[in-house]
């Protein structure tokens, strides 16, 4: 029923969730925790998925690469189509072939998405080894010149220390590299920088950039920062309550956000507040839980421009406009009131 | 230069407690309750008969002197001379140690195979039938007496099919595959003790392990499921599994004592058995001492081993 | 006095029966255990025959209506044998875990309350006296006293000790910490009195656990010697001597061993089961209690 967005990319979609709904058992049941979710990302991409910590969008992504089952998940409905690829009821063993190789991932904790009973050196060569059948030594030259390309100081001698040898920031840049070791063509980023320093959160970012733009790889990168989206993203895809609530390229987004959700995010922003000299302000209330879904729209009950008649009655559908998609029953009322909030905003500077 | 230095430490730390376990052999007779003289002098002795025992054990010197003479003696490696045999208690011992040393190891590697895919399908299969199933008959093995498994074991196997024998055993240097046959049976018996024992425990560090954020980074890396488990998860769930088989090493030394008797096994636990019977506390001590010594010789390769498994260990 | 805060109270007995009663395993277990000490006390009356009658001409019969679980190398029947070896094998496993208990927990108590180099000294020879295997320390205690059941459950018990004295001590550490010791010195609360009324309590219930799981390997152990002719002398019997007599002559007659065997396996199990089920309701006491 919904659509995919369109993405900003050019040449066509690299990665097309569909319709997607992910379940995870619970006491009472199954528990929706992704409820028809479409994001498309094209190639030469970046598209940023942001929501709050309970909107689905780690799991929206774990699931189209098959990695929920493991915990207890299950994909319900819905397509992942990776270049034409269907991607549900993959098995196991194919997708195992497209993991790590054309599909690259990076997870939130450094501390501990390394084995610690390894070393750096052997944990990259190995993804070398698993998907490009090289030699040991062949595989190990790859993994050093791809911990240098991450510009990891002495990567040749730093191959063979483990992961508790390195800082938080430097782990990552290791997962970057074990990421991109075999030339993805998609990078998926789960809040890579959210457990680190604001610096150190920059160099990454930065690294990435680099990345990006050498290789044409399309990112896929999902964070609950604006101030990052704002940083690196071309489209954006806003997620509230396992629903995507807008999505929009990333300048319109930021100058005129179509959907309550995404303005309250856009002036919770400490830079915004900043400009505007108060303190910024956060969106009252708490993040809606999978198990007591609000009626009608799942924001209504924190939306300072809520209409119960109208915003409590139904589920609200998605809706094409013509910046992208919007999810909200009053989009076209609020449209003039959100923008002009906007205008009064300086929009973040974007390198 | 790291790894050097660190196993240098784990065996400097083993010494005390190797002293103090000589300290305590020597002690055991002073501290046993009752009247050693008597016992060897055996029942319905005249007093002059346990006098003669109590020389004999050295019991009529002075403390100090007992101890000094005893210490001199084991650094030399010498723990005495059997009271009935007049051979010195190390050549009989260690004529059986490799008899009961075989039992162990064997036991060890059966108790191992079985308990490590066992506790790892449990984990994997966390919660499902198969996984409350194994739960129980391991229950269950850990409760039955070793004794009672080798048994039955014997009856059915050995007896009954006339699969395996039933007892004696042949030296490896003579016949390697005798040696094995021999050896099948009893080492069933006491790995099946220990895989009881060990297969929780796998069970239990995998399920931990299997829920790190690591295997997940694996799982995304594209590697297969085996890898992921052999490689990725045992190799970090080893320690606690390491650490419990060394201390189990203890159990299947205690074990053969019975093991050896039910399969007409001449090793070091029949030794001591029948040295109650003759009274020959030196061969007791013996044996006493050197299995400790095993015992500690074992769990500090279990220590060293943790520089393996853990590389953090290793800077500490 | 102090007012003594409610952690330190034994969790409300009501409370943990009735956790332990919705165990059913647990529950089970008890019951048969119960059974068991039922044989053994009324053996007399239970017994078809006399254990110690022996005829000639019933030797090694399997099974039948006179010998429900077939008869010795001597002509006795198994089953009354095994009835009565139930008030030995009970008795001694007893005996066994009052002497590991006598001797670790004042130990434990002590090493865990006072610390220092008392405590440090005691660990060290805890940690030498556990490197000896268990039924090799026990043959040996035994081979230095005689073979005699009683010499049995002293060197069983002596052999446990250690562990008993670990738990122990453990309990006292933890409670050591507490804000309320500190609080009860400084009252003018002497350390015998503390000890009594606000550590035992807390050591109490990993001790009632590691007593009943005791009692199982007692009986292991027990077994074990007797089986060796090392425990039990003729003409008294436990399971374990029974097992062990009967074992020779295995081949042609199997069902003795089988039953003694079953006997003591099934005895054990439902002691470490038990000891499990006491141990996960008290634990869940504790945590509903935080």
């Amino acid at each position: 029923m919904d659509q995919g967005i369109a993405s900003a990319g050019s040449g066509g979609t690299l990665l097309e969730i569909r319709d997607l709904v992910v379940q995870y058992p619970s006491a009472n049941g199954w528990l929706t925790v992704v409820d028809h979710v479409s994001i498309s990302v094209g190639r030469n991409d970046i598209v940023c998925i942001v929501g709050e910590s309970g909107s689905g969008k780690s799991v929206t992504v774990q699931a189209a690469l098959g990695l929920v089952q493991p915990k207890g998940g299950r994909v319900r409905s819905g397509s992942v189509k990776f270049d034409g690829q269907e991607l549900v009821g993959m098995s196991n063993r194919q997708l195992n072939r497209i993991r790590g190789d054309a599909i690259g991932f990076i997870f939130q904790e450094p501390m501990s998405s390394l084995n610690p009973a390894y070393t750096v050196g052997d944990q990259i060569a190995e993804v070398v080894r698993r998907h490009r059948g090289v030699s040991r030594q062949e595989a190990w030259k790859r993994a050093v010149a791809v911990m240098d390309r991450v510009h990891i100081a002495s990567a040749a001698s730093r191959a063979n220390d483990y992961p508790h040898q390195f800082s938080g920031g430097m782990r990552q840049r290791v997962m970057i590299a074990m990421a991109i070791a075999c030339d993805p063509r998609l990078l998926i980023a789960d809040e890579p920088t959210t457990a680190l320093d604001v610096t150190i959160q920059a160099r990454i970012l930065e690294v990435l950039e680099e990345l990006q733009a050498e290789s044409g790889m399309s990112v896929l990168f999902i964070t609950h920062d604006l101030g990052v989206v704002a940083e690196i993203a071309r489209s954006v895809v806003v997620m509230y309550g396992a629903q995507v609530v807008e999505a929009a390229p990333v300048e319109e987004l930021f100058r005129n956000p179509r959907h309550p959700y995404t303005s309250g995010l856009l002036e919770a922003m400490p830079q915004v507040a900043l400009d505007r000299g108060h303190a910024p302000v956060a969106i009252p209330g708490v993040v809606a839980q999978a198990h007591s879904w609000p009626k009608g729209c799942r924001f209504h009950p924190r939306c300072g421009y809520c209409q119960p008649e109208v915003c409590a009655a139904a589920p609200v559908p998605l809706i094409p406009d013509d910046h992208g998609y919007v999810r909200c029953s009053r989009a076209a009322e609020l449209r003039s009131v959100l923008g002009k909030a906007a205008t009064e905003r300086t929009i973040p500077v974007m390198t | 230069m790291n790894t050097l230095l660190y196993l240098a430490r784990r065996l400097l730390s083993a010494v005390p407690i190797l002293m103090l376990v000589g300290l305590i052999t020597f002690l055991l007779i002073h501290l046993t309750p009752g009247d050693p003289a008597a016992v060897v002098a055996g029942d319905n002795a005249t007093a002059e008969a346990i006098e003669a025992a109590r020389h004999r054990l050295g019991l009529d010197k002075p403390f100090l002197m007992q101890f000094w003479d005893w210490l001199s003696g084991v650094m030399v490696g010498d723990l005495g001379t059997s009271f009935t045999s007049g051979r010195p208690v190390v050549s009989l011992i260690f004529d059986r140690l490799p008899i009961t040393l075989s039992l162990t190891a064997g036991s060890t590697l059966i108790g191992l195979g079985i308990a490590v895919p066992l506790g790892v399908l449990a984990a994997i299969w966390r919660g499902s039938w198969s996984d409350r199933l194994i739960i129980i008959t391991t229950s269950m093995g850990i409760a039955a007496p070793e004794f009672f498994i080798g048994l039955l074991l014997v009856l059915v196997v050995a007896l009954n099919m006339g699969l395996l024998p039933a007892t004696g055993y042949v030296p490896f240097a003579e016949d390697p595959v005798e040696w094995a046959r021999r050896l099948i049976l009893p080492c069933f018996t006491l790995g099946i003790g220990l895989a009881a024992e060990l297969a929780r425990q796998v069970r239990g560090a995998m399920i931990d392990v299997l829920s790190r954020d690591y295997i997940q980074t694996a799982r995304a890396k594209g590697l297969s499921t085996l890898s992921i488990i052999v490689k990725h998860g045992l190799k970090n769930a080893a320690i606690p599994i390491v650490t419990v088989l060394g201390l189990q090493i203890r159990r299947l030394l205690g074990g053969a004592v019975i093991v050896e008797q039910i399969f007409a096994m001449n090793g070091v636990g029949s030794l001591a058995v029948r040295a109650v019977f003759l009274r020959d506390l030196p061969v007791l001590l013996g044996v006493a001492l050197i299995t400790a010594v095993v015992v500690l010789f074992v769990n500090l390769l279990v220590d060293m081993s943790y520089g393996y498994f853990d590389p953090k260990v290793r800077q500490s | 006095m102090p007012v003594t805060p409610a952690a330190v109270a034994l969790p409300p007995a009501s409370g943990f029966v009735r956790r332990f009663c919705r165990n059913r395993t647990a529950m089970i277990s008890l019951c048969i255990l119960v059974l068991i000490t039922l044989v053994a006390i009324f053996a007399p009356y239970l017994a078809p025959q006399d254990p110690a009658r022996s005829s000639l001409r019933a030797i090694m019969k399997p099974p039948s209506l006179k010998y429900l679980l077939g008869s010795d190398d001597l002509g006795r029947d198994v089953l009354s044998r095994l009835i009565f070896a139930s008030r030995l094998s009970l008795i001694a496993s007893v005996q066994a875990v009052v002497i590991a208990l006598g001797i670790g927990l004042p130990l434990g108590l002590i090493s865990g309350y006072v610390g220092g180099w008392v405590d440090a000294i005691i660990m060290r020879f805890n940690d030498a006296l556990m490197s000896f295997p268990a039924l090799i320390l026990a043959v040996v205690i035994v081979g230095m006293m005689g073979p005699s059941l009683t010499n049995a459950m002293t060197a069983i018990g002596l052999v446990y000790a250690p562990r008993v004295m670990r738990v122990v001590r453990g309990s006292t550490l933890s409670v050591r910490q507490e804000v309320y010791i500190t609080s009860a010195r400084a009252t003018g609360c002497g350390d015998a009195r503390i000890i009594l009324r606000h550590v035992l309590p807390n050591v109490m219930g990993p001790l009632v656990v590691q007593s009943t799981v005791l009692m199982g390997q007692a009986l292991l152990a027990e077994a074990g010697l007797s089986f060796l002719g090392l425990g039990v002398q003729p003409p008294e019997a436990s399971w374990g001597s029974i097992l062990g007599s009967a074992f020779p002559y295995m081949q042609r007659s199997p069902v003795p061993t089988i039953a003694a065997g079953l006997v003591i396996s099934v005895t054990v199990l439902c002691f470490n089961l038990v000891g499990d089920g006491i141990r996960d309701s008290v634990g869940r006491m504790r945590r509903a209690g935080d």
